[in-house]
């Protein structure tokens, strides 16, 4: 099902070697001051000196991407349920769902930090997570629940289907590809909210403080190596949601290739 | 065909969509046991009128009797299986689970329901395709499995909307041969909606040509070939006269079409 052999990541893997290299070549050879850029090497060096540091520090922020990530979406979807079931509540509230999700959640960030007990608490990430992965969701998971083809909805009524049967025969199996691609755009956007919530104050163990004070004290290579934790962390957010929806999805033409 | 049950009974039935006038006065009696073939040219409102029959659409004015009841009481007691020309399968369940979906809805026991899918399946000769996926398969084995699974739930009448419009010539010959021996063996009334003449004589026991603007029944010809019909019967000189016969059926009809709105109304 995965369908992928080792020979076919080898031209991504060339060009991260490459990138990699063309980095560090460029850093030596126009010796640019490292508060600019530092050297991938030293990034790495630092990763591994601070890396029980960074690893628990990363972890904390990704439990709070996750608490935000898991709560948001799941509320999104009953609320996707909801409007598309009475449908003329969807009419009068898709608009502004679509609008609010335009909108920059993130600046919010301060205020929910004061919201939920104060900066330090897990649970003001949390609630901003939730928030951002709540749109995207609820968008793309209604757009499914409501582009049911018209010949599927004839035939469920030639069977004096009821309106559950067919939500679950019919709208919910349309709806997950819609479904997943929020998911995935959620599943990144939780690790960013969690991540910049923490830069208006957070514990001091977590990811985004850490990344904060180094750069503050111009640790410039540690903040670096902070931020390849968090890049390390979200992108395995994002494979599981992927991996998941591959799960899911079986029967979709498109994804045995 | 009077000492027959009737099946469906159709009293004056019209239908607008805005303006247009899709069908205008219908009258159809249909008997148990018969397979009725509606032809006509695109725009005669056959495929509305079967969406009608079954409870699709309603009509503007006039009734509609299935089994001695109204259409929507038929439809909610699941007494017609319906074959679209799109298969309308669902992708994201097996071919088994697709004939299986009309006895989940009806509440059936699983086993019931397993046993009853095999059966279908060997009835349309797609044994080993349990597994399969819809888009595996090809185009003709889509539409044996919607047969399969309009059939599935033992309907007394079967609609079927030109279920195999979209198939190649050989494919559609093969299949037709396949719909008189299930029709034969389950005991179903079916009516089929078609605008190919070859195959609605083939099929049928009783053809209605209708024509267009307003749509409406211009000839009712009933076919008097022998039953059952071979691969020989497109051969009989007899299948060529029906043929012809509703070839000019339709002419006629397409000639009315273009004739003064007084000559319309006396035919009407």
């Amino acid at each position: 099902m995965v369908g992928r052999r080792a020979v076919d990541w080898l031209p991504a893997l060339v060009v991260f070697v490459g990138v990699i290299a063309l980095w560090q070549g460029l850093i030596v050879w126009t010796h640019a001051q490292q508060f600019l850029l530092p050297k991938p090497t030293s990034i790495a060096s630092a990763f591994w000196t601070d890396k029980h540091e960074l690893w628990s520090a990363g972890w904390y922020t990704f439990q709070e991407a996750l608490g935000g990530f898991v709560i948001g979406s799941g509320i999104a979807i009953l609320f996707a349920l909801v409007l598309a079931r009475w449908r003329p509540l969807g009419t009068a509230l898709l608009p502004y769902a679509v609008a609010a999700n335009a909108i920059p959640i993130i600046a919010f960030a301060p205020i929910t930090n004061q919201w939920f007990g104060g900066g330090l608490t897990k649970s003001s990430k949390i609630a901003i997570a939730a928030v951002l992965c709540f749109f995207p969701v609820l968008v793309n998971t209604l757009r499914g629940l409501t582009s049911v083809r018209p010949q599927d909805l004839e035939l469920m009524r030639s069977y004096a289907a009821g309106n559950v049967e067919v939500f679950r025969r019919v709208r919910i199996p349309t709806a997950l590809p819609f479904m997943f691609t929020g998911l995935k755009v959620a599943s990144v956007l939780a690790m960013i909210g969690a991540v910049v919530g923490e830069y208006f104050g957070g514990a001091l163990n977590a990811i985004g403080v850490l990344i904060l004070s180094r750069s503050r004290v111009f640790q410039f290579n540690e903040a670096w190596a902070g931020v390849l934790v968090v890049c390390i962390f979200g992108l395995a957010l994002y494979i599981a949601v992927a991996l998941l929806e591959r799960l899911a999805l079986r029967w979709l033409p498109s994804t045995l290739e | 065909m009077t000492d027959r049950a009737t099946v469906v009974e159709i009293n004056g039935v019209s239908k607008k969509f805005g303006q247009t006038t899709a069908l205008q006065g219908i009258e159809l009696e249909i008997a148990e046991r018969e397979f009725v073939s509606l032809i006509g040219p695109s725009g005669c409102g056959k495929s509305t009128l079967l969406r009608i029959i079954g409870d699709l659409i309603e009509p503007s004015a006039g009734t509609v009797v299935v089994n001695g009841k109204s259409a929507r009481q038929a439809r909610r007691d699941r007494d017609y299986g319906i074959v679209f020309q799109d298969p309308v399968l669902y992708d994201w369940r097996t071919v088994a689970k697709n004939v299986a979906l009309p006895l989940e809805v009806a509440r059936w026991p699983r086993q019931k329901r397993n046993e009853r899918v095999r059966k279908m399946l060997e009835l349309v000769e797609l044994q080993g395709f349990e597994s399969h996926r819809p888009w595996q398969l090809s185009g003709g084995m889509q539409q044996r499995v919607s047969i399969a699974r309009a059939l599935s739930f033992d309907p007394a009448l079967l609609l079927m909307d030109e279920p195999f419009g979209a198939l190649d010539e050989m494919t559609r010959e093969r299949l037709n041969m396949e719909l008189l021996k299930i029709w034969e063996a389950s005991g179903s009334t079916i009516v089929f909606v078609t605008h190919s003449i070859a195959e609605a004589v083939f099929l049928s026991t009783r053809v209605v040509v209708m024509s267009p603007r307003p749509g409406r029944i211009s000839e009712l010809i009933p076919i008097d070939l022998q039953q059952p019909r071979t691969g020989t019967t497109r051969e009989e000189p007899h299948f060529f006269e029906l043929v012809t016969r509703v070839r000019e059926a339709l002419h006629l009809g397409h000639d009315l079409e273009r004739a003064a709105p007084a000559a319309r109304e006396a035919t009407a």
